[in-house]
C-alpha cells in the first residue's frame, strides 16, 4: 500500500511539470502583454518598459520559468500583477466564498441524485423510470445560462424571494440565508440530472448481480435488499464520482459567480485571464492541478477500502 | 465477409433507431434545424438579420395591438406634428419654411417605414428576432458540429496511437492527457481563447476542439487496448498489413459506433459551451450572431418587460439541444444493443 502511494505521488511530478509548461507557454508566448494594460490610459514607451522590468518580463524565458518552478515548490506566487495583492492572501479570501456555494451544491446533488436513482432503478422499465430518464436528458441539455437568466428574473425580480445578486463579505449566515440559495438551486437544476442518470446505471448494474437473487431467496425484504445489499455495492462507483467532483468545488462555476457577483475563485479566473494577471493564473492552475491529482489518488484508495476485491497496482 | 457483417450491423442499428417513435420525432426535428442552418448558410433565409426592419422592440405579431412605448417615435410621421397658425406666429423660422423645404428637396430623402410588428417581435434595434434565431442557429450549429468533429478527430488519433502502440508513446500521451485533465477546464478554454487572440467563429471552433478531445481519447484508447489483441488484428498482422492500416482500416470501424455517440454528445456540449463563451465575451464576436449572443442580449430587455427574444431563443435552442440529447441516447442504445435499457 505505501509503495503504491509513494509511486503515485512520484508520478504527480511529471504531470505538474507538464501543467506548468502548458500554462507558461500559453500565457507567456501567446498571451497579450499585461504591461500595456497596466500602463493605464496614456501609455508611453518608458512607462511600459519600466513595468515590464518590474514584472520581470524582460528576463529571458528560462529565468522566468525557473522563477515559476521555485514558486510552485515554495507555494509562494508573489503578488498579483494587476492589484498588487498577495496571491495567497487573495486566494485564501476567495476559496471559502466558492466553497460556501459549492459545498451545498455537492451535498444536495449527492443526496437527491442517489435517493432518486435508487428509487428509479428499483422501478426500472416502468413509465416513471423512463420519463425521469427522459426529463434528465432534457434538463441536462438546456444551458445553465438559460436557467440562470430565467431563474434570476423570476425568483429574484418578479417574485422577489431572493436578492438578484450580491454577497455579504465575511458573514457566513447572511450569505447562506440570502445569497446562496438561488445560485445553489439553479446549479442543482443542471447538476442533478447527469448524476442521477449515472447513479441509476450503477444501481441497475448491481441489481442484476447474483447476490441480489441470493438475498431475495433467503427472504430478505425488498427494502433490505435495496439498501443493505445493492446500495452498499453501488456506493463504490458513486463515491468515486463524488470524489472526482472535489476539484470542481474549489474552482466553482465562474458563470454563476460572474452573474451573481459572488467574489469567488471562478470569477477571479475570468478577471485574471482578461487582465493577463499571470501570478493568479499560475496559482489557481497549480493548486487545482494538485487538488485534482490528490482527489484522484484519494478516490483510488477509497475504492480499495470500500471494495477489498479491488487490487491497486 | 467482414464487409457484409459490418453493413448489417449498421443496418440493424438504423432499424432499431427508426423503430423508436421518439427517435423518429427527434430525427425529423434535427433534419429541420440542419436544413434551416444550411439554407441560412446558402443565403436563402435570414439574410437581413442584421437590418432593423421593425421599430425598436417591435411587438410579436400575436400581441400586435399592445402599446409599445419604444416604438412611438419611429412611428410618428412629420405631418402628424401639430402646427397651427398660433404656433407658426411665434416660430422664428416660420418665414423660412419654404426655403428650408426647397433646400431639403435638393437632397435625396429616404423615408424608412418600419413595421410595428414582426412575426416573433424585434430586438432593441428593431431587428427581426426570428431571423436572428435562424442565423444564430446557423452559427451555433456550425460551431458545435465543427468543434465536435475537430475534438473527435484529435481524440481518436491520439487515443488510437496511445492504445495501439502503448509503451513510451502511450506513456507520453497519457502524460499529455493528465495535463489537460488536471487543469480547470474553463481556465484552459479561456487561456487558449486568449492565446489565439483574434475573435471569430473559427477561434471558438479551435478553442473548443483543442480542449474537448479528452473524453474521446479516454474511450478510444481503452477500446484500442482491448481490440489490439483480438484475432482479426493478428490476422491482419499476419497478412502484412501496415501499422496505420491496422489502426485505421481494421480497428477503427469496430470502435466507430462509440466515436459516433461521443461526437453527438460533444455537439451538445459545445453548443452549450459556445453560449457561455459568447456570454463572457470570449466567443462569437458581437457583429455576428449566435444563440449565446442572443441570450447575452436579453438580460436588459427582460427588465423592460420585453420577453420575446428570450422566449424565442430559449425555445429554439432548447428544442434543438434536447432533441439532439434524446437522439444521442437512442443512438447509444441502437448502436450498443447490449447496453440498452438496462
Amino acid at each position: 500500500m505505501s509503495a503504491y502511494l509513494i509511486r503515485r505521488i512520484w508520478q504527480m511530478i511529471p504531470t505538474m511539470i507538464g501543467v506548468m509548461l502548458l500554462v507558461f507557454v500559453i500565457f507567456h508566448v501567446f498571451g497579450s502583454d499585461p504591461s500595456v494594460i497596466l500602463a493605464g490610459k496614456f501609455p508611453n514607451k518608458e512607462k511600459i518598459a519600466a513595468i515590464q522590468a518590474q514584472l520581470g518580463l524582460l528576463d529571458p524565458w528560462w529565468v522566468q520559468l525557473a522563477i515559476f518552478a521555485k514558486q510552485v515548490v515554495t507555494f509562494d506566487f508573489g503578488r498579483s500583477w494587476s492589484t498588487n495583492e498577495s496571491v495567497s492572501a487573495l486566494l485564501l479570501q476567495r476559496a471559502p466564498v466558492t466553497l460556501t456555494v459549492m459545498l451545498p451544491v455537492w451535498l444536495f446533488d449527492a443526496l437527491i441524485a442517489v435517493s432518486l436513482a435508487a428509487w428509479v432503478a428499483y422501478r426500472r422499465g416502468s413509465l416513471t423510470d423512463r420519463s425521469i430518464v427522459a426529463i434528465c436528458t432534457a434538463a441536462m441539455s438546456i444551458s445553465l445560462l438559460l436557467y440562470v437568466v430565467v431563474g434570476q428574473f423570476v425568483f429574484g425580480r418578479v417574485l422577489g424571494w431572493f436578492p438578484v445578486s450580491g454577497w455579504a463579505q465575511g458573514d457566513l449566515w447572511t450569505n447562506l440565508a440570502r445569497y446562496v440559495p438561488l445560485p445553489v438551486i439553479l446549479m442543482l437544476l443542471v447538476s442533478v440530472a447527469p448524476s442521477l442518470r449515472l447513479y441509476r446505471s450503477f444501481v441497475v448494474e448491481e441489481t442484476n448481480q447474483d447476490y441480489v437473487r441470493t438475498a431475495r431467496a433467503k427472504g430478505a425484504s425488498e427494502g433490505r435488499v435495496m439498501v443493505v445489499h445493492v446500495l452498499r455495492n453501488a456506493a463504490v462507483p458513486i463515491v468515486t464520482n463524488l470524489g472526482l467532483q472535489l476539484p470542481g468545488l474549489l474552482v466553482g462555476s465562474f458563470l454563476i459567480e460572474k452573474i451573481f457577483s459572488i467574489p469567488g475563485v471562478g470569477s477571479e479566473i475570468v478577471t485574471a485571464v482578461s487582465n493577463n494577471d499571470f501570478p493568479i493564473i499560475k496559482a489557481i492552475t497549480v493548486y487545482t492541478a494538485m487538488v485534482t491529482m490528490i482527489a484522484n489518488l484519494l478516490v483510488d484508495v477509497l475504492y480499495k477500502w470500500l471494495d477489498p476485491r479491488v487490487e491497486l497496482k | 465477409m467482414s464487409q457484409n457483417a459490418s453493413q448489417s450491423f449498421w443496418r440493424a442499428a438504423g432499424q432499431r433507431l427508426w423503430r423508436d417513435n421518439l427517435a423518429k420525432l427527434c430525427i425529423v426535428v434535427l433534419v429541420f434545424y440542419f436544413g434551416l442552418a444550411i439554407a441560412s448558410k446558402l443565403g436563402l433565409v435570414a439574410t437581413d438579420w442584421n437590418r432593423g426592419t421593425g421599430v425598436s422592440f417591435a411587438n410579436p405579431s400575436f400581441i400586435a395591438d399592445e402599446p409599445n412605448p419604444f416604438g412611438k417615435n419611429s412611428q410618428m410621421k412629420p405631418e402628424e406634428v401639430p402646427l397651427d397658425a398660433e404656433a407658426r406666429a411665434v416660430d422664428p423660422l416660420a418665414p423660412y419654411y419654404d426655403q428650408i423645404d426647397q433646400a431639403a428637396k435638393a437632397y435625396p430623402q429616404v423615408e424608412e417605414q418600419r413595421s410595428w410588428t414582426l412575426p416573433l417581435g424585434g430586438d432593441k434595434w428593431g431587428r427581426n428576432v426570428l431571423d436572428k434565431a435562424i442565423k444564430g442557429g446557423e452559427v451555433s450549429i456550425t460551431v458545435g458540429v465543427l468543434a465536435a468533429l475537430l475534438a473527435v478527430a484529435i481524440g481518436t488519433v491520439l487515443g488510437a496511437v496511445s492504445g495501439y502502440f502503448g509503451r513510451w508513446i502511450g506513456d507520453l500521451l497519457e502524460w499529455f492527457y493528465s495535463i489537460f485533465t488536471a487543469m480547470p477546464y474553463f481556465l484552459l478554454v479561456l487561456a487558449i481563447a486568449g492565446a489565439l487572440g483574434t475573435k471569430g467563429i473559427g477561434t471558438v471552433i479551435m478553442v473548443l476542439g483543442l480542449t474537448g478531445w479528452t473524453s474521446v481519447y479516454r474511450l478510444v484508447r481503452a477500446e484500442y487496448i482491448k481490440q489490439r489483441s483480438r484475432e482479426y488484428v493478428q490476422a491482419a498482422n499476419a497478412i502484412g498489413a501496415s501499422q496505420s492500416r491496422m489502426m485505421f482500416v481494421h480497428i477503427l470501424p469496430n470502435v466507430s459506433h462509440l466515436i459516433l455517440v461521443q461526437l453527438s454528445q460533444l455537439v451538445i456540449d459545445f453548443i452549450k459551451a459556445e453560449v457561455v463563451l459568447s456570454f463572457l465575451g470570449f466567443g462569437v464576436p458581437l457583429d455576428s450572431i449566435s444563440w449565446g449572443v442572443m441570450i447575452n442580449e436579453v438580460m436588459v430587455e427582460l427588465v423592460l418587460g420585453k420577453w420575446w427574444q428570450l422566449a424565442t431563443v430559449a425555445v429554439v435552442m432548447s428544442t434543438f439541444v434536447v432533441c439532439f440529447g434524446l437522439f444521442t441516447d437512442v443512438l447509444r442504445d441502437a448502436l450498443d444493443p447490449k447496453a440498452s435499457r438496462r
